[in-house]
């Protein structure tokens, strides 16, 4: 088995496990007995690709991005996860959990989000299937995004405002656990990154690494090589960067490069750059790279991308990054907003901050001429516009 | 040092036990000894302090609010055990320290388990740290410690887990009234009941005690009729919001338990 897969344990390496408390034990053993039989059961996969295929839009195409290509001197690639239906990677994942839960029989499904594409992804799953859909959000961030908040409304679900804390994506993780503590039978949680207690962060990566399948393939077609020298993707809890790298893991001449946010400055006190800022900890039911006080106490973390605002990283980077297997690298807010207007500006493609942040490090990266260099492009900047037309003075 | 539980409950008789919850360094910061001192004069027979965590997941808005302001107030591991330095010297009942386990791995697992032995808290209840990596990587140090880990049940925990946790444990079973976080009222129905009833059929070699919804003096007589004792945390903590709260400690404690002399 690749040392990159978890293990029986729920550990990637030194990181992982299941730290919850006993109300959430049965609902979380039950996902880890069953989550591999029901994912890789026909009947699951053949509903799972289809409804990929016919509803998300996919395969997403890979794209040579011609004027990068120029200005990097190398064959720069993007993944269109921007093109899925709701607009991101995110609902690889929640049409998995959501085929899950009805196979668990659960009737109430509930979800965190921070800039609301995941809380969206799920509503748009539970509106599909008709389950109850209730989305955990933090109070500042359902101010911020506005229209994510009347998307999710509109397709029936219930968008509750996190009010302790700092009011964001934590507080919002926060109170969807302490909603399936409280109803531990009938609903399932939709966890949108690969974060939280074992079988999460394997079970997300695997929704998610249909990107890296679909990738490797699309190089053999175009390149005639079905790895590229270099996978780029940004990192908050890392769900799009898990599923850029899965397929790569064990071909050690892909470089990975993993983007984190380092908000105005890794060392300005306003980052959610973790590898550099965290230490060991655990935080929603993983034992990751945290950034936390001496006292064990979690920062506040902070980008100008909601979905990139997390104080932690999921298991699985936190040992790519120990065991080098990834680099990880950051990129300031200004960086972030540059290479969004770039990329608008020679390609005619608005990206998502998140994804701007993987744009901005092609700047601090030199290629050899043939390089093949794939960078995922995780969300449309649609929802971004107003944080554009702020910094840009539109 | 294990020794204060294991005489409590040996020694019980017919006693109702009455347990009481707290957030250290709240509502002020040095108040956390006073409480304890104020506790056991009333009444109570053993603590439980909570130590404050930043993210405390398992926890209602009440006690979410008592950690919240006791972080503001400064508290640390590093300030709780100085104001526990002279603990023994005014408070003789049992107690365990509460909390998350990310402030423990900080203070680093080991230093913990010393400082606890050091001050004289008998053991500890750390909600998100699990059985399997409890008896992986703890076990030995805080056995070693003399530190008796608490355990929670909820109505969901199958017998086996149960019989695992009976056997692991090493002062009390802590029976969770439903799944549930903190400070939510525990209302008695036909499924309380025979959760209840199931766990006293089991007949577990440790003691248990109740907690989680216990209030007043109904639900704590209720949880008592099936329990060898009752833990109130939510509406204890609320009581210290009021400004006069050392004078309605003793009268708190009596309406609940008015056995207590």
């Amino acid at each position: 088995m690749s040392k990159y897969q978890v293990n029986d344990n729920g550990y990637y390496g030194d990181f992982g496990g299941a730290y919850i408390p006993e109300m959430l034990y049965p609902n979380v053993e039950e996902l880890r007995q069953q989550y591999l039989a029901i994912i890789q059961s026909a009947g699951f996969q053949e509903e799972f690709d289809q409804l990929l295929r016919d509803y998300v839009g996919r395969p997403s195409p890979l794209y040579l991005a011609e004027r990068l290509s120029d200005r990097y001197g190398a064959n720069v690639f993007l993944k269109r996860e921007d093109l899925n239906h709701t607009g991101a990677h995110k609902i690889n994942n929640t049409i998995g959990q959501i085929l899950l839960a009805e196979r668990l029989g659960k009737k109430r499904i509930i979800a965190e989000t921070g800039a609301g594409q995941h809380g969206v992804a799920t509503a748009t799953v539970c509106a599909l299937k008709g389950l109850q859909c209730v989305v955990y959000m933090g109070a500042i961030d359902i101010q911020r995004q506005a229209p994510n908040v009347a998307r999710m409304k509109m397709m029936g679900a219930e968008v509750v405002a996190a009010t302790s804390g700092s009011k964001t994506l934590k507080d919002a993780t926060n109170e969807a656990m302490r909603d399936w503590i409280n109803n531990p039978v009938d609903t399932h949680y939709i966890i949108g990154s690969v974060v939280g207690p074992h079988p999460y962060p394997d079970m997300v990566a695997r929704f998610q690494s249909v990107i890296s399948a679909e990738t490797r393939k699309q190089l053999l077609e175009k390149t005639g090589r079905e790895t590229p020298d270099y996978a780029i993707a940004c990192v908050g809890g890392g769900s799009n960067a898990a599923g850029m790298f899965y397929h790569f893991l064990d071909s050690p001449e892909v470089k990975l490069v993993a983007v984190e946010a380092a908000g105005k400055g890794v060392e300005s006190g306003e980052s959610a750059a973790t590898t550099v800022l965290g230490r060991e900890g655990v935080l929603h039911g993983s034992r990751s790279l945290l950034m936390q006080t001496d006292d064990g106490q979690v920062v506040e973390p902070y980008s100008i991308s909601a979905g990139l605002d997390y104080p932690g990283i999921g298991p699985l980077h936190a040992w790519l990054h120990k065991t080098k297997r990834a680099t990880y690298a950051s990129a300031t807010d200004d960086d972030a907003m540059q290479a969004g207007l770039l990329l608008t500006q020679l390609e005619g493609i608005i990206p998502a901050i998140e994804s701007a942040h993987a744009l901005a490090q092609l700047e601090k990266m030199t290629f050899a001429a043939n390089d093949n260099v794939v960078v995922c492009l995780s969300g449309r900047g649609d929802k971004d516009l107003d944080n554009y037309m702020k910094y840009f003075g539109f | 040092m294990m020794n204060r539980i294991k005489n409590l409950f040996a020694n019980k008789g017919d006693k109702r036990i009455l347990s009481i919850y707290y957030t250290a360094g709240y509502p002020t910061l040095n108040s956390t000894v006073d409480i304890a001192e104020a506790l056991e004069k009333a009444g109570v027979d053993f603590l439980e302090i909570g130590f404050p965590y930043s993210d405390p997941v398992a926890d209602g808005p009440v006690i979410q609010h008592s950690s919240e302001m006791a972080l503001r107030n400064g508290m640390t591991l590093d300030v709780l055990f100085d104001q526990l330095k002279d603990l023994r010297k005014r408070v003789n009942i049992p107690v365990f320290l509460m909390g998350y386990v990310n402030p423990v791995l900080q203070y680093g697992v080991e230093n913990f388990c010393k400082a606890c032995a050091a001050v004289g808290v008998d053991g500890t209840i750390i909600p998100d740290l699990p059985m399997y990596e409890y008896e992986e990587q703890y076990q030995t140090v805080f056995e070693t410690h003399g530190l008796s880990n608490i355990f929670l049940v909820t109505p969901q925990t199958s017998e086996e887990r149960i019989r695992k946790i009976d056997r692991l444990s090493t002062g009390f079973i802590y029976l969770l009234s439903s799944s549930a976080t903190t400070g939510k009222n525990l209302t008695v129905s036909e499924n309380t009941e025979s959760y209840f009833s199931r766990i006293r059929a089991m007949e577990l070699d440790n003691p248990t005690v109740i907690g989680f919804g216990i209030s007043n003096h109904d639900t704590f007589v209720h949880a008592t009729d099936h329990a060898d004792g009752a833990i109130v945390g939510s509406a204890f903590v609320k009581l210290l919001d009021d400004p006069e709260y050392s004078t309605k400690i003793a009268p708190f404690i009596q309406q609940l338990s008015p056995s207590v002399p």
